[in-house]
């Protein structure tokens, strides 16, 4: 039989990490059902078990003048709820799953399942966001985007623990969220895009786009960003076709139940047109 | 094995198993709670809701580890409330029933919802109800009893 932990404190279950092979879980909306087992039968988890939802340090949401901080055991609904959270994410988790899934799954828990179609990691990557991971013996910060590394592979140690989810202060003229589902609610994405831009005058000091279920992981590109930041508005538009051929070398899609290839490209290029022509000024 | 407490329809209970039980089958098998229902098995239908804390919760994916010193309760326990009657009564008048299956889960979906916004828009309503799968009325008639349960429960959320 599997054994459960219930660490109370961080320090504890860093202990617990460090001393035994286990598997951590949280709100465990997707480890139950990846390891399903027969009905009336315990969960089929492969070895020991973790449950961090116990620990209050995990639970926190706060800022400073520079970050967001989230911490690993905070439930979607709460992060959707606050206040301090950018409204991009509120927005992002208002359309992930279902009010019944939002109350128990966790940001960190999407994050570590690194999905190429989960929701949140497109808006997280457009923030720049970073995970804090612990173990008893270090403390390390990561860009979610270096985190993740391929499907479902994350550059975790078996010690090791995501203890928060940082994200930078930025204030953008505009930031959005736009899925492709099947419904509103309680379905997987086909595609899903957030955009966001800053400007200065007229020209545009910040620009970033992200896709997510078009490729392995997210996809986001600093040096396609790199080269529209600085024109003015009129000028991107103008390059509106350039700079979608550009993008359409990197969204690279799969067939699956969900979509197919040629679907979910023309509609992550048509969201990404739709973005550069509603650019204000 | 390990011995536990929560608190189960307003009662404390203690019960010394596997904590890496699904809380639905412990309910089920454990407790002779069969109002809450396995239907998909993975978080997509709401067959199998509960109230955890006051907010809803699917019990199939729910470890019985995360409900340690919580409140748990199901559609039995609720079924004794005013709140309960107020919504029950509309679902019957509105037709908002018909095979019944999904029922236990949208009543608590719409408790749920209504605790924490008493006043919901059609728009918050259906984003309430959005994890509650029905096969038989199409929704309209579910939307429709949730605003009349507001209407005829009003002072009681």
């Amino acid at each position: 039989m599997v054994k459960a932990y219930l660490p109370k404190t961080l320090e504890e279950c860093l202990k617990m990490l460090n001393d035994f092979d286990l598997k951590v879980v949280a709100g465990g909306t997707d480890v139950l059902i990846q390891n399903r087992a027969p009905s009336q039968l315990p969960i089929g988890y492969k070895k020991d078990v973790c449950y961090i939802l116990q620990i209050d340090e995990l639970r926190k949401i706060y800022e400073d003048d520079q970050y967001l901080y989230i911490g690993s055991a905070v439930s979607l609904e709460e992060i959707m709820d606050s206040m301090i959270v950018p409204e991009i994410l509120r927005k992002t988790i208002l359309e992930m799953a279902s009010p019944a899934i939002r109350h128990t799954a966790t940001l960190a828990g999407n994050i570590a399942n690194a999905s190429p179609a989960g929701d949140s990691l497109v808006t997280l990557y457009l923030l720049d966001a970073e995970v804090e991971i612990r173990s008893m013996h270090h403390l390390r910060r990561m860009k979610v985007s270096d985190f993740i590394t391929g499907v479902r592979r994350i550059e975790l140690a078996k010690d090791e623990l995501i203890s928060k989810i940082i994200i930078p202060k930025f204030e953008f003229d505009q930031a959005y969220f736009k899925k492709v589902g099947p419904r509103l609610s309680d379905a997987i994405s086909k595609v899903a895009f957030a955009g966001a831009y800053k400007l200065e005058g007229k020209k545009i000091m910040d620009f970033r786009v992200s896709f997510g279920a078009v490729n392995v992981t997210v996809v986001r590109e600093l040096e396609i960003e790199k080269k529209i930041v600085s024109n003015t508005v009129k000028d991107i538009k103008k390059m509106q076709e350039t700079i979608v051929s550009w993008y359409e070398k990197v969204i690279n899609p799969i067939d699956d139940q969900r979509s197919n290839k040629a679907y979910r490209k023309v509609v992550a290029l048509n969201l990404l047109r739709e973005f550069i022509e509603n650019l204000n000024l | 094995m390990a011995k536990i407490n929560f608190k189960l329809n307003e009662e404390f209970v203690e019960i010394d198993t596997d904590l890496n039980r699904r809380l639905l089958d412990v309910l089920r098998d454990d407790f002779s709670l069969t109002g809450v229902k396995e239907g998909c098995g993975e978080g997509e239908c709401g067959a199998c809701a509960i109230l955890l804390n006051h907010q809803i919760v699917n019990s199939c994916s729910t470890p019985l580890a995360n409900v340690i010193g919580k409140e748990v309760m199901t559609i039995e326990g609720f079924s004794k409330t005013k709140r309960y009657t107020a919504i029950k009564e509309a679902f019957a008048e509105a037709g908002g029933v018909q095979c019944g299956f999904c029922t236990p889960g949208m009543i608590i979906a719409t408790e749920s919802l209504l605790n924490k916004n008493p006043h919901p828009t059609d728009f918050e309503i259906k984003i309430g109800l959005s994890g509650n799968l029905c096969r038989c009325t199409g929704y309209n008639l579910i939307v429709e009893a949730v605003k009349l349960a507001i209407k005829r429960g009003e002072g009681l959320w």
